[in-house]
């Protein structure tokens, strides 16, 4: 490079800040995508979909009722997960349930409170609508769960010995309530500052050149990092605002703990932000309209951090090819940081090699966005 | 070659191609410069490479062989230094219409970097050779086209360059701010000896040119003054007179082999002859009632003599007489206090005229007169506040859809299937009129004959050069033999000599009867109505022959007035009245 290369100038890293900074203000779809989407993807995600199984309703087919059939059954409506609706036949209860008007059977016959009595081993059947195979193995373990809780209460109100000699003690770590919500809230952060990195990003590139400011910019001495960086600052800015009020809401309004420290979730985010960015403007780099944009950075970034990430879809539980996939979605080591950070504090173990994972990412990208982005059209 | 003296821009053997499905040879070997301190013009018809050769003047492409020079630089090396010296303005300039006028300049500013402490006289500077300084805190988007466009060359000029280049800036601008724009050009030129390389369409444009370059299919065919390209032509241009219709009298003339040219110019005829040797008399032998005189050849003459490869074979364009004739033959179309609000915006306030069967009829004025909202009522595509409507007999409040089979409409952006080929689009349109087996068949054949589409008839019509899907849009529109053809800009963005072409077909259909209704901001075009209307903000200013207009502006003792100058003195007579009121 030579001496007289022009330098960088404040000056105009300043002033395409401010028009960037304007036209994100002016412009009510940034706004949408900054700060709307978010509240309206929390509230659906904090409210609406649950993967707990609750209300669970439950037929109990009692043949010959008694105490102790009563008992378990109350044992059952207490809990919060089920429903009971009773029925004398197993005929009645098969056909309910094929009607979907039950989810799950407990079958007690005629001589079990006989056999619990004598010790000769009280079986209870157990029924359950496998359509939702994912219902059906959550609502399986609650009702085996709560018979075994009723089966303990009980040998301890006889005095009786434990009819197992080791009693199973389950004890869930770091989400003692098993919400769904605690898991979901905090890796929605990272799909909203997907959106807002690379969808919004993508977007606005595009459209400088759909109409053709992106030309009169280029002909101007700007040097192409000033432009770069000009995109960078405003809508870094406005991802970590967007985090910001995702974070605040599911702190205060989903009592979703924050068991980490705030500062290591700032840095990583800030991390991912970067690799987002740098996505988005690869992505408008390579297709120079909205329409493309749009598109492409949806199916490349939007759906991967949605389906790809963990946020939702465990990713031990996912193909062997589809768990190497996952290794190129930026948003599956952000998504580890999250809940690593929000669930179980600071896991050093965790978050580093998740950091540094993302921090290669963030380097890649901007530095293919730096070799692609040129000031010629070709 | 040292800095100062050498030329602004030097193109040395310069070639670019592009690749793709079809690879494109945009420029080829162009050896020209451009000189300091004066107007050079870049003239030539669609695909010469006029974009092409601005952009890599501007540093935005790189040739594939030869070198470019700007200010002495060399654009491969030096690019960015150089552009903190120049000006460029791409053919639809990057405004950002969610910032405001002053918030645009400051941006320009800072990318060119103004110091604070001149930017203000800089400003109010540009703000008052623009006429734009009452609107500095108004949007850019809410500004017309005009305005558009003269912001967008302030903030080009905003720091001074040595070099401006202006790719095709007055597209689209409505006479008074193409006058305007060139004012400021002009002055740039005078006062700072600045630069200018300007591509344009308009060949009256040209004239005003300190230079003339011609490229042609990337290869330069000239470069002089715009006078030397005209002086060859002396003893080739005549202006004829006969009784006989101006069109008949083009039509005939046209059959003559000695006229290369003829054109309809008011009530008169232009003749250009192949060469100087003709006698004017055989060129009006057997024409009643026939008088000829020389007249002063034009640019334009010469860029038809140089580019007119192939005489246009005279049209036989034609569309059958209407299955039923309309009611009342002498007025096609009548409109009647028509009017037109969106809100509280009175768009169109109370225009009358009729139009004659057979007739040329056009509507005039600037962007926002009006001219587009008139028009879609006319052709029943959007309903009319008050007053009434009559097409072809019917009205178009009650019986919209019996109108719309009697007439054909051209959109402005031809409304085609990009991706669909011209047989496709024909047999679509085809069968949106209505026809099917063998008429259609027949139809699409005669106009791929009548427009000479045949040999396209496979290619996208996405590919096709925009002269021919100019024609291919009006063949889609003339499909169902329409009585009345409705043209929105039919001409607007298409070469001069597309230009001609598409005015040829339209005189031939005039010819057999066809109305014909059509907006255009090319005043030169308005010479081919026989009537029309001059529209702004929402009112009709005149409605007369553009004869009479023109004459109505004739200054004793100056040149004949075009219809350029007639246009502007009615806007100013109109501006002036509004200002009193």
């Amino acid at each position: 490079m030579s001496a007289t290369k022009a330098q960088l100038s404040h000056r105009r890293l300043i002033g395409m800040v401010r028009k960037e900074s304007l036209q994100i203000l002016r412009d009510p779809s940034s706004i949408a995508i900054a700060f709307i989407l978010p509240v309206v993807m929390l509230l659906l995600f904090g409210y609406g979909v649950s993967l707990d199984a609750k209300d669970v309703r439950i037929g109990f087919v009692i043949e010959t009722p008694d105490s102790v059939t009563s008992d378990i059954r109350a044992a059952f409506a207490q809990s919060d997960y089920f429903v009971p609706v009773t029925f004398h036949t197993i005929q009645k209860a098969e056909q309910a349930m094929r009607q979907r008007e039950i989810d799950g059977i407990v079958w007690m016959q005629s001589d079990f409170s006989h056999r619990l009595h004598n010790g000769s081993g009280a079986p209870i059947g157990v029924i359950v609508n496998g359509v939702d195979a994912n219902q059906a193995r959550i609502t399986e373990g609650y009702i085996l769960g709560a018979w075994q809780t009723w089966l303990t209460h009980y040998s301890e109100r006889r005095g009786l010995p434990q009819a197992f000699p080791i009693a199973l003690e389950q004890r869930v770590w770091f989400n003692p309530a098993v919400r769904s919500r605690d898991f979901l809230v905090p890796g929605l952060v990272a799909v909203i500052m997907t959106l807002i990195g690379a969808l919004l990003t993508a977007l606005v590139v595009a459209r400088e050149w759909e109409r053709g400011t992106m030309e009169a910019l280029l002909v101007t001495p700007i040097h192409i990092r000033e432009l770069l960086m000009g995109k960078l600052i405003p809508y870094f800015i406005l991802g970590m605002g967007g985090m910001l009020l995702t974070v605040a809401m599911a702190v205060w309004q989903f009592d979703v703990p924050l068991r980490g420290s705030f500062l290591v979730l700032l840095a990583a985010s800030a991390l991912f932000m970067l690799v987002a960015l740098a996505m988005g403007l690869l992505i408008s780099i390579v297709a120079k309209n909205q329409f493309v944009a749009g598109q492409v950075a949806i199916i490349v970034t939007f759906l991967p951090a949605f389906i790809l990430s963990g946020f939702i879809f465990d990713i031990n539980s996912m193909p062997t090819a589809i768990q190497w996939l996952t290794h190129l979605i930026p948003a599956r080591y952000f998504v580890a940081i999250l809940q690593t950070v929000f669930l179980a504090g600071n896991v050093w173990a965790v978050i580093l090699p998740n950091a540094a994972a993302l921090a290669l990412m963030a380097f890649i990208f901007l530095m293919l966005v730096r070799r692609k982005a040129g000031k010629r059209l070709e | 070659m040292s800095e100062a003296t050498s030329p602004a821009i030097q193109f040395t053997g310069l070639s670019k191609s592009f690749a793709g499905a079809r690879p494109v040879v945009a420029l080829d070997q162009l050896t020209l410069q451009v000189g300091r301190g004066k107007v050079t013009g870049l003239i030539g018809p669609d695909g010469a490479g006029k974009t092409t050769l601005m952009r890599i003047a501007a540093g935005l492409l790189l040739p594939d062989t030869g070198d470019i020079h700007v200010l002495g630089e060399d654009m491969r090396e030096a690019s960015l230094q150089v552009q903190s010296r120049i000006g460029y303005m791409p053919q639809r300039f990057g405004l950002y219409e969610d910032l405001s006028v002053q918030e645009n300049l400051d941006l320009y500013a800072d990318l060119q970097g103004v110091p604070p402490a001149e930017r203000d006289a800089r400003h109010r500077e540009l703000m008052r050779m623009t006429g734009l300084a009452p609107f500095t805190a108004r949007l850019a988007g809410r500004l017309s086209g005009g305005m558009k466009q003269k912001l967008g060359l302030a903030c080009t000029l905003i720091s001074r360059p040595e070099v401006l280049l202006l790719d095709e800036p007055t597209v689209g601008v409505d006479p008074v701010s193409r006058r305007e724009l060139w004012a400021i050009v002009y002055r740039q030129v005078k006062e700072q000896h600045m630069s200018v390389l300007l591509s344009t369409a308009y060949l009256d444009e040209a004239e005003r040119c300190d230079d003339v370059i011609l490229l042609h299919e990337g290869k330069l065919l000239g470069q002089q003054k715009p006078a030397d390209f005209s002086a060859p032509m002396q003893g080739r241009v005549w202006a004829v007179h006969a009784a006989l219709g101006k069109r008949r009298l083009q039509q005939q003339l046209d059959l003559n082999p000695a006229v290369l040219d003829a054109l309809t110019e008011g009530r008169q005829v232009r003749v250009v002859t192949h060469d100087s040797h003709t006698p004017p008399d055989t060129l009006i032998a057997g024409l009643p009632g026939a008088h000829i005189e020389a007249v002063a050849p034009r640019f334009e003459d010469a860029f038809i003599a140089r580019l007119q490869q192939h005489k246009l074979t005279p049209s036989t364009l034609t569309s059958t007489p209407p299955q039923s004739p309309s009611s009342d033959d002498n007025a096609v179309i009548q409109a009647s206090e028509l009017s037109r609000y969106f809100g509280d915006f009175i768009a169109v306030n109370k225009v009358s005229f009729d139009v004659k069967r057979g007739e040329i009829f056009g509507l005039l004025g600037a962007n926002g007169a009006g001219k587009s909202t008139t028009f879609r009522m006319l052709c029943g595509l959007l309903p009319v506040s008050s007053g009434s409507v009559r097409v072809a007999g019917v009205d178009l409040r009650s019986a919209a859809s019996q109108a719309r089979a009697r007439i054909g409409y051209m959109a402005q952006r031809f409304s085609l299937y990009g991706n669909l080929s011209v047989q496709e689009n024909l047999n679509f349109f085809a069968s949106a009129y209505g026809l099917s087996g063998k008429v259609k068949r027949e139809r699409i054949r005669a106009s791929m004959d009548d427009f000479e589409l045949t040999p396209f008839a496979g290619s996208a019509a996405l590919t096709l050069p925009l002269g021919f899907k100019q024609r291919l849009a009006l063949a889609a529109a003339l499909m169902h033999r329409p009585e009345i053809l409705f043209l929105d800009e039919p001409t607007s963005g298409v070469d001069p000599l597309a230009r001609r072409e598409f005015w040829w077909h339209i005189n031939a259909l005039a010819e057999s009867g066809v109305t014909v209704l059509v907006t255009t901001h090319f005043m030169d075009e308005a010479n081919y109505c026989d009537r029309l209307v001059i529209m702004a903000d929402g009112e009709v200013l005149a409605e007369d022959s553009p004869e009479q207009l023109r004459a109505r502006f004739h200054k004793t003792g100056e040149e004949e007035a075009s219809m350029e100058d007639a246009f502007i003195a009615l806007i100013e007579q109109h501006q002036q009245r509004e200002a009193a009121a």
